[in-house]
């Protein structure tokens, strides 16, 4: 009677213990499979059996649990980047990166006056609509980065390399942005474009020696008319200046001959009138005045009695005096 | 026992469930097929499907637009400008049961996307010139920096095209979406990604680009020089008017006060007879004063009227 009993209590205990372990792990991995947790910059995307149900908004949520209901949840809020021709260190995004392998043909490009170009950009975008995000084109930011590379191309390509590289800058970049967002509302990657900014654009390097030449030839055709100017800014207003300092003084000539005259004929007209009272006797005294002042600054002085005046020719008369005869 | 009962129904149940059922994604289709042949249409909508046990088996498809990336290859264009072009495409299975009998894995399918589009890009390339692939707007007229393109002939301009970029690849993209189309591929778009020169070709754009900067910076030069002289020309014609203008106005002010101071003298000295037999003597007068000096040796003779008294001393004039 002891053996059947010793064989019944075993298998009880077996049997129960399994199948208690089993709900167990049942119970706890369907808590742990139907709860999650969506970021705040976050949306979760439902699917149950494979099939979209919904969409929702961050925050602790539930599920239905073993795999039946899947949930993706991706980052709506956060503005995403992609690099092309460059890379910035330490980027967390994988499509951020343009490859080092790929980078120099990434920015090189052909211009619409069939130059080159090397042309840096980045394009900033957001997850706009998760659902055709998920589920219509594989790799949608894979494919971002090939449709910017295009239209990068097409926008550069109808363009100069003067355009490209200097006045053109912020033209292309709209143009790019609008370029892109059709072809990305095309492809319904559920992308949304925020803007597209270049970085360096340079011309090739063999070729950048002569674009500096260039920048070169203009400051010196700058200082060439700078250095010009100087001088010219030297002569003229001091030529300006001597000319004026000759007139005034010409005039201030003009004033004195003029003043002159009136003074000279003031004091003829006042001896005039004295002259016309008595002529004889102011003639014969303006006369003997005048004598009086000049006989004596003369060198020899010879007076000669008039019946003797035969005798000049003996007189020596020295040689460098000039010789003068008053009658 | 009971317990033991539900337990193993419940096993052998979800054994049973996850037999016949199966999932379809979002991002999938599926067709099933009994012994490697298909059964009925392709199932499109996602959500939990039924199927015989062991007998259907299941076939995926991608139901989403899926990346072609072409490889870079040289090509020449009409104008025999070798170019190493690299294109993509986008592309997706629109007709699942088509696509699964003629290619049945997306390689094959990868396969046909490269000699298909592949060779309709070549055809493209080659029947237009270099010009037409770079360049997609017609009328678009170049913004031009006028100080460094003036007089530059073609430095600066846009290529005339005739059709342009986007409708070569509208041609490439409806030759190959027709073909496509047999093996149940429908065609999203397709692109260049990358036109660069080949070395060649680029070593000789390289020299072209460096001598238009070089013209470019000659004509600076000239540029500068020639402004240069204009203005020092400009400094020699102003030096000479304002240097003549001066000589001309004093000239004309020292004529006319010696004009104006004639006319005074004239005036004064003319107005009557005794008036001019006065100037006349008092003029001689003074003239002697600055006419006669040391150097000058004076003879007289008693008849003068200042040594007259030397003979006589009448006092009568002659």
């Amino acid at each position: 009677m002891n053996e059947p009993i010793e064989i019944r209590i075993p298998e009880f205990i077996r049997n129960g213990l399994i199948l208690w372990v089993i709900i167990a792990i049942a119970v706890i991995s369907g808590v742990i499979t139907s709860t999650y947790t969506v970021q705040a910059e976050s949306q979760g995307v439902v699917l149950r059996f494979g099939k979209y149900l919904k969409t929702v908004e961050p925050g602790l949520r539930f599920k239905a649990p073993y795999g039946i209901d899947k949930v993706y949840v991706l980052p709506v809020r956060r503005q995403l980047k992609q690099e092309f021709g460059f890379a910035t260190l330490g980027a967390s995004n994988n499509n951020q990166f343009s490859e080092p392998r790929t980078r120099d043909r990434e920015k090189s490009m052909v211009t619409g006056d069939l130059n080159a170009a090397e042309v840096e950009w980045i394009v900033q975008y957001r997850i706009s609509d998760p659902r055709l995000y998920l589920f219509n084109v594989l790799d949608p930011e894979g494919t971002l980065r090939y449709v910017s590379e295009s239209v990068m191309r097409t926008v550069v390509g109808d363009r100069t390399v003067d355009e490209v590289i200097t006045i053109g800058r912020q033209e292309i970049e709209e143009e790019a942005r609008d370029r892109l967002e059709a072809l990305v509302n095309k492809y319904e990657l559920g992308i949304g474009i925020d803007q597209i900014q270049l970085q360096n654009v340079n011309p090739p390097p063999p070729v950048q020696a002569s674009f500096n030449e260039v920048n070169q030839a203009q400051q010196e055709r700058e200082r060439m008319i700078n250095e010009a100017n100087g001088e010219y800014n030297k002569e003229v207003p001091r030529s300006r200046g001597v000319a004026d300092q000759k007139i005034q003084a010409a005039e201030g000539y003009a004033l004195k001959r003029v003043n002159e005259a009136l003074g000279d004929v003031a004091s003829f007209n006042s001896m005039l009138a004295e002259y016309k009272k008595a002529p004889d006797i102011t003639r014969t005294r303006l006369y003997l005045e005048s004598m009086k002042e000049v006989v004596p600054q003369m060198g020899k002085k010879i007076i000669l009695d008039q019946d003797a005046s035969q005798i000049l020719p003996l007189l020596q008369l020295n040689n460098e005096s000039k010789g003068g005869l008053v009658r | 026992m009971k317990l033991q009962g539900t337990a193993i129904i419940i096993i052998l149940g979800a054994i049973a469930f996850y037999l016949c059922t199966y999932v379809v994604k979002e991002t999938d289709q599926v067709i099933l097929t009994q012994f490697g042949k298909p059964v009925g249409e392709p199932v499109t909508e996602a959500g939990l499907h039924f199927r015989l046990p062991f007998i259907q088996e299941v076939n995926r498809i991608e139901k989403r637009f899926l990346p072609w990336d072409g490889p870079a290859n040289e090509m020449s264009t009409k104008d025999k400008t070798y170019l190493i072009i690299d294109t993509y495409a986008r592309w997706r299975i629109s007709d699942a049961m088509q696509y699964f009998l003629r290619l049945r894995d997306e390689r094959s399918a990868l396969s046909r996307l490269d000699d298909i589009l592949g060779s309709e890009t070549r055809n493209a390339v080659a029947k237009h010139e270099l010009i037409e692939i770079v360049r997609t707007t017609k009328d678009r007229v170049a913004v031009t920096d006028k100080t460094l393109t003036e007089g530059m002939g073609n430095v600066g301009m846009l290529y005339p095209i005739k059709i342009g970029r986007e409708v070569v690849e509208q041609e490439i993209f409806e030759k190959a979406a027709a073909k496509l189309a047999d093996f149940g591929i429908e065609l999203l778009d397709v692109r260049f990604k990358r036109i660069n020169y080949n070395e060649t070709v680029r070593r000789r754009i390289y020299e072209r680009m460096v001598s238009e900067r070089q013209q470019i910076a000659a004509r600076f030069r000239s540029e500068g020089a020639g402004a240069a002289a204009k203005i020092i020309g400009k400094k020699e014609r102003d030096l000479q008017e304002i240097e003549s203008e001066s000589y001309k106005r004093v000239q004309e002010i020292y004529g006319e006060a010696d004009a104006k101071a004639s006319a005074i003298y004239a005036k004064a000295y003319d107005s009557s007879p005794s008036s001019a037999e006065f100037y006349q003597f008092i003029k001689t007068l003074e003239t002697y004063r600055e006419v006669l000096s040391k150097d000058v040796s004076l003879v007289l003779t008693t008849d003068s009227p200042l040594f007259r008294l030397l003979k006589s001393t009448e006092v009568s004039e002659e």
